[in-house]
């Protein structure tokens, strides 16, 4: 049933259904509502769930790792600062493989301070070895956030639910919350094989000396490799409850003849597709939404990118001294398949910046460009900027 | 699809009549988007809100820029510079004040000046003007049913502050006239491409 619902009123409640058994959170600027949310919904006793209020986000992820590692169903929130200061423990909690669900309410990171959207938060930590969901939408936060708590616990690995603060998280509008039938039959209760038992004692996260650090690396990435298949059944066992599907990896919107495609990640999306039917003069052109960017989704980007002549990589963080970060993987992805696209490769909405769907007429400027555009920041008035910042 | 901006202070209730309104679209069955723009998060400093309503899902995720309607809770903002930026030609501006005069209107521009904060006032005790100019706007544009309104008010508090609200919604209702912006929020869905 629809309702009316603030995204982030509806990922409480979706958090709620999936029946955690600790959460612990520091509130920040736009992942507030969510955290409140939940709070509320335990004080009321519609969840039987510990809330731990904490001092810190360092805290807070701490208490849901030791949570998690001794076998419960573990669920934090963050943004921007709030992520940089759980950074140590985001590796920890990933190192040891535990399985727990984070939703990260993206905005941008100081200095300067900006409490707006884009995603240089989770982008700071994408070599965490979390998994990694962006959200095109709230439906799909919602939806991802259920197949978040099952793949979680399916690869013994944690998982970051990416949604666009403010742009997603502080929109209403009509959501479809599943039922609690319908999420126990596709989210078995919270197992965890290692769990800490004191009748078979165990150490997690111990000292580990060089001749076998390797091996553990190792078998983290491998973890994180294998994934995709555990992603994309959790998606389309999903379906199957509730009728949305959003392609496991990513999803393509477009003609089957499209030779040029814009490959975007988050809620950008919805502005370009509505922009398609704005602007129905352009030649037809393939519009690819990553949903997945860790793993990293080689094979299917190069599935989707072969027979394109050109891809505009549009993404709303960037590596200072690099260029763009998806680009870059883009491009790694690409090297080498016969016939790959020329990779332009844009950020754009830096600190909240609206994108208009007039961004789409001009993305397609980049098509006519003689040379691939390696990487810039697309939606500036360098004009503001004195010469010499030019 | 209707677009409207909501422009207030910071503790008047401009996010939630943004939510409310949307809320009774949805409940009404329409499509419905609200957001707000969020500056200065402090009391009383100017505040943005969207809603967009449309017969078909709403993807799109940019600011409203173009608006159908403006409604304004605080005539004092309207010294702000670019306020009325983007307001279409033919849109109405709805004003919580009780005489607009020297307000520059473009074009087929129109204008209601309604004092809703003395109403708010005496209906519910506070100067809270949000839910008598939703109602106001819905009346002057007849876009839902009034009722829409009330459930969306009803779902989002309890007690006693809904049946008050409730009654200051009835009778802002009655302080415009009706249906005189009918033609202006007529929702156009524009070309469907895709559908």
């Amino acid at each position: 049933m629809l309702k009316a619902l603030e995204g982030s009123q509806a990922i409480a409640q979706t958090v709620a259904l999936c029946r955690p058994d600790v959460v612990s959170a520091y509130p920040i600027t736009p992942q507030t509502h969510i955290v409140e949310n939940i709070a509320k919904l335990i004080a009321d006793g519609r969840v039987n769930c510990e809330y731990v209020s904490v001092e810190s986000e360092f805290s807070a992820a701490s208490v849901v790792l030791g949570a998690a590692a001794a076998g419960a169903r573990a669920y934090t929130a963050s943004a921007s600062q709030g992520i940089l200061l759980m950074s140590e423990v985001l590796y920890n909690i990933a190192g040891m493989r535990i399985p727990m669900v984070l939703t990260c309410a993206n905005r941008a990171v100081s200095a300067p301070l900006s409490i707006w959207n884009d995603q240089q938060d989770s982008m700071a930590v994408r070599d965490a070895g979390w998994i990694q969901f962006y959200c095109a939408d709230n439906q799909e936060a919602i939806d991802t956030t259920i197949q978040a708590f099952r793949i979680a616990q399916e690869c013994e690995l944690p998982v970051m639910v990416c949604m666009d603060g403010f742009t997603l998280t502080h929109t209403m509008e009509a959501l479809s919350v599943p039922s609690q039938e319908e999420v126990d039959t596709f989210l078995p209760p919270f197992e965890f094989s290692r769990r800490l038992d004191p009748r078979a004692p165990i150490s997690m996260g111990t000292l580990v000396s060089p001749d076998f650090f390797p091996e553990a690396r190792h078998s983290h990435h491998a973890a994180l490799l294998h994934a995709t298949e555990t992603i994309i059944t959790a998606d389309q066992d999903w379906m199957k409850i509730c009728g949305r599907f959003y392609g496991g990896l990513l999803g393509v919107d477009g003609p089957d003849d499209a030779r040029v495609g814009i490959m975007v990640i988050g809620s950008i999306y919805g502005t370009l597709l509505e922009a398609r039917n704005e602007f129905p003069e352009l030649p037809p052109w393939s519009l690819i939404r990553l949903r997945v960017f860790r793993p990293f989704p080689i094979e299917a980007v190069r599935e989707v990118c072969c027979g394109l002549d050109d891809v505009i990589v549009v993404e709303r963080a960037l590596s200072p001294g690099s260029g763009g970060i998806i680009g870059a993987e883009v491009r790694a992805a690409l090297y080498g398949l016969e016939h790959a696209p020329r990779v332009h490769n844009v950020a754009v909405g830096l600190g909240g910046r609206d994108v208009s769907m007039q961004i789409l007429p001009r993305l397609f400027e980049l098509f006519e460009a003689p040379e691939p555009v390696q990487f810039k920041v697309f939606d500036l008035e360098i004009d503001r900027l004195e010469p010499e910042d030019q | 699809m209707i677009e409207i901006r909501i422009h207030g202070r910071g503790g008047q209730g401009n996010v939630l009549a943004a939510y409310l309104l949307a809320a009774a679209g949805i409940s009404h069955g329409l499509f419905a988007q609200a957001f707000p723009h969020f500056g200065a998060e402090r009391r009383g400093a100017p505040v943005t809100a969207f809603v967009r309503f449309n017969h078909r899902p709403i993807y799109r995720r940019d600011q409203v820029n173009h608006p159908d309607f403006l409604i304004i809770q605080d005539a004092a903002l309207m010294n702000i510079p670019g306020i009325a930026n983007g307001l279409s030609n033919r849109g109405g501006i709805l004003i919580n004040v009780s005489q607009a005069e020297d307000i520059p209107l473009q074009s087929e521009q129109k204008l209601v000046a309604f004092a809703a904060s003395a109403l708010a006032r005496e209906y519910t005790g506070r100067a809270l003007a949000n839910t008598a100019l939703l109602a106001a706007f819905l009346s002057l544009t007849e876009l839902l049913p009034l009722s829409a309104l009330e459930t969306a008010v009803g779902e989002r508090f309890y007690g006693e502050v809904v049946d008050r609200n409730i009654q200051l919604i009835r009778k802002a209702a009655t302080s415009v006239p009706a249906g005189v912006w009918r033609n202006e929020a007529q929702i156009h869905s524009g070309e469907i491409a895709n559908a």
